[in-house]
């Protein structure tokens, strides 16, 4: 009854190629950008800025790069931790180096470092394809984790081996280091977020992003029909690395704040955030922050409820945490192999015939 | 002959010997990828489950190690019908990508299964395997081989015997190898496509038990098992994901590549390579053969 579009006409080109061509979708979307950007901040705290809303738009920035990747382009990687790493160390670096640069400019500096070793690292996949192309972005992955921890260079010899980020700007504001405000922190990653998620819907449904779909469902087809492969999957590499590789840069400096390569941009990382594409959706932006709020929250609600609600001691509670988001991630396979996304996508379906649907 | 040669020797075998290790694990990849074209992230989980439930059995309930190994192949079996009917059952037909992620969930599920019923301490894994020196190499040559990888060579040896044999001449073999060539074909020839996969991931299974009683043995069975997956992977695209000769050879070349650039090119550039050496030395092979070493050619069409 609410959500219909009956009524709403397209008289211009740039209407009917709007985002949103729905003024209910773009209704929703600005009252949740208008809750994310006003109410958030000001009611937000510590805790809450910490536990969920720094990791979920950290998060949600490295599964829109991965999904650029793999969802769009079909080449999967494990990757994702070794390149976060080198957006990571290449900020710590950019900040130690440059101390008055802003923070801003450093993360993207970050993204463009990140971009340049995920070509790199993606050469092999012009010859290399499928899970044989999964199992070699290991090597990636393995690499440069190792490098960061024996190379003296990138954490500037410091004894213990450890990168922390010093006090860093942005726009006059303090973001990163010990003395910051919470609200300022969220803010600045929301707004790096937001950007680079409207660009990213755009650069998809653009020449680029359509090259990159027809790679995906038959890269000889779409040889055949004139898209250079080259081109393509390498373009693919390096816009997801520069995505990663800001979530990297953010997730150390803004976030954890220091960081030791081996925990922090260990192989859990590259499934986890794998894990956020295929549960949020493959080949969607809106799934790339769906399956980043459920495998951020999922954790803490079920720790929550263990450890407080059934008083199970710490290390059970671990053991079966872990038991229940494999149990979890399956069972959401099961029922949906294409995400929360295709199941919003659904529910939208059934939303405009409700409540006559015939 | 120089103690500088004698000591090539000894690395070309210690590595021998671990790729022998990688190989086991490599092995029940290859099977499952064969039958199912699953690519099981949950191997190496599934060595560490059996190992546990090895020790476990033989430390709670003072079993002998005979009888253990019998109940726990047993255990095995039974994870591998579960695993048919809870998961892969309701997964038949989806992209590759999907069962790939759901292996990874399994493999959640089993460690944290196993942790629960078993504990997460360090357990040790004593069957009675030799382990040690081999003394007559020691006398007579000065050379440093380990009891218990000469132990795990001969098994991996029988191991590749037993499912060679089983693969070419029994029944459930040739329906394997059917299933493996063709899903479709092999249905309508009256080949049920659900007790082929119970079955290939029981002797996947028993395969991993094998493999974690060699590696429980060597290292103790812990956590850090199932990170074992991580070393067999490597091998795996070396050798091509449908074929056993090729887990095999690719384990060996692995295996010696490994120690050979951790003897001598490891103190050049800080240590600890054998983390990602294998994977470039894969990756360096992939790029001459994009289907490993023995994988079957891949035909592409439009």
């Amino acid at each position: 009854m609410i959500y219909r579009e009956t009524g709403q006409y397209k008289t211009s080109y740039a209407a009917d190629q709007a985002i949103f061509p729905i003024a209910q979708d773009r209704w929703v979307v600005l009252a949740l950008g208008a809750v994310a950007f006003i109410l958030v901040p000001v009611m937000i705290d510590d805790y809450w800025a910490n536990a969920i809303f720094l990791p979920l738009l950290c998060y949600t920035m490295a599964a829109l790069g991965l999904n650029i990747l793999v969802g769009y382009c079909g080449q999967i990687s494990l990757g994702t931790g070794g390149f976060m790493a080198v957006g990571a160390y290449a900020s710590y670096k950019l900040m130690t180096t440059f101390p008055g640069l802003d923070f801003a400019l450093i993360v993207i500096a970050a993204g463009v470092i990140t971009a340049a070793v995920g070509v790199l690292f993606g050469l092999p996949s012009l010859r290399i394809k499928g899970f044989y192309l999964a199992v070699a972005t290991l090597a990636a992955q393995f690499f440069l984790v190792w490098l960061f921890n024996k190379v003296g260079w990138f954490y500037n010899y410091n004894a213990t081996g450890q990168i922390t980020a010093p006090p860093a700007e942005s726009f006059g504001l303090v973001v990163t280091g010990a003395a910051t405000n919470t609200s300022t922190t969220y803010l600045f990653c929301l707004t790096f977020v937001a950007v680079f998620a409207l660009m990213a819907k755009n650069l998809v449904r653009s020449r680029v992003g359509r090259s990159w779909m027809a790679i995906r469902d038959m890269d000889i087809a779409a040889e055949i029909i004139g898209v250079r492969p080259l081109r393509a999957k390498l373009s693919a590499f390096a816009v997801s690395s520069f995505y990663v590789g800001m979530a990297g840069a953010l997730y150390f400096g803004v976030w954890l704040g220091s960081a030791e390569p081996t925990e922090a941009f260990g192989i859990d990382q590259s499934f986890l955030v794998l894990f956020m594409i295929i549960i949020g959706g493959l080949g969607s932006i809106l799934g790339s922050f769906l399956g980043a709020a459920f495998m951020v929250l999922m954790p803490i609600l079920l720790k929550n409820f263990m450890v407080d609600g059934l008083a199970m001691s710490a290390v059970l509670a671990k053991h079966v945490e872990i038991t229940l988001m494999g149990v979890l991630i399956i069972f959401f396979l099961i029922v949906e192999p294409h995400g929360l996304a295709r199941l919003w996508q659904l529910a939208k379906e059934k939303l405009r015939l409700w409540p006559f649907p015939y | 002959m120089g103690g500088e040669f004698m000591f090539f020797i000894e690395t070309t075998i210690s590595g021998v010997m671990a790729g022998v290790m990688y190989s086991l694990v490599a092995l029940g990849f290859v099977l499952i990828f064969k039958a199912s074209g699953i690519f099981n992230f949950a191997q190496g989980v599934l060595c560490l489950f059996a190992a546990l439930t090895l020790v476990g059995l033989m430390e709670k309930f003072g079993l002998p190690g005979w009888l253990a190994i019998i109940l726990t192949a047993c255990v095995m079996a039974g994870v591998a019908w579960l695993i048919e009917r809870l998961v892969l059952q309701h997964l038949v037909n989806q992209d590759p990508i999907i069962l790939f992620m759901a292996t990874i969930g399994l493999a959640y599920v089993l460690e944290g299964v196993g942790d629960i019923v078993w504990g997460s301490d360090v357990k040790v894994l004593d069957l009675g395997i030799p382990q040690g020196a081999m003394d007559w190499a020691w006398d007579n040559w000065n050379l440093y081989v380990e009891k218990l990888e000469i132990v795990a060579a001969f098994v991996a040896a029988l191991l590749v015997t037993v499912l060679a044999i089983f693969f070419q001449k029994t029944r459930i073999g040739r329906a394997l190898r059917a299933v493996a060539d063709d899903h479709q074909a092999a249905l309508s020839v009256g080949i049920s496509l659900r007790s082929i996969w119970v079955i290939v991931w029981t002797v996947a299974g028993i395969v991993a038990l094998v493999a974690g009683i060699m590696w429980g043995t060597k290292s103790g069975v812990q956590f850090s098992l199932s990170l074992i997956a991580l070393k067999a992977l490597p091998v795996l695209i070396l050798g091509g994901f449908t074929s056993v000769p090729g887990a095999i050879v690719g384990g060996l070349i692995i295996g010696v590549g490994e120690k050979w650039a951790e003897v001598y090119v490891g103190p050049l550039v800080g240590g600890a390579i054998e983390n990602w050496f294998a994977y470039m030395l894969a990756l360096a092979f992939l790029l001459v053969r994009p289907q490993g070493l023995f994988g079957e050619k891949i035909i592409e069409r439009v």
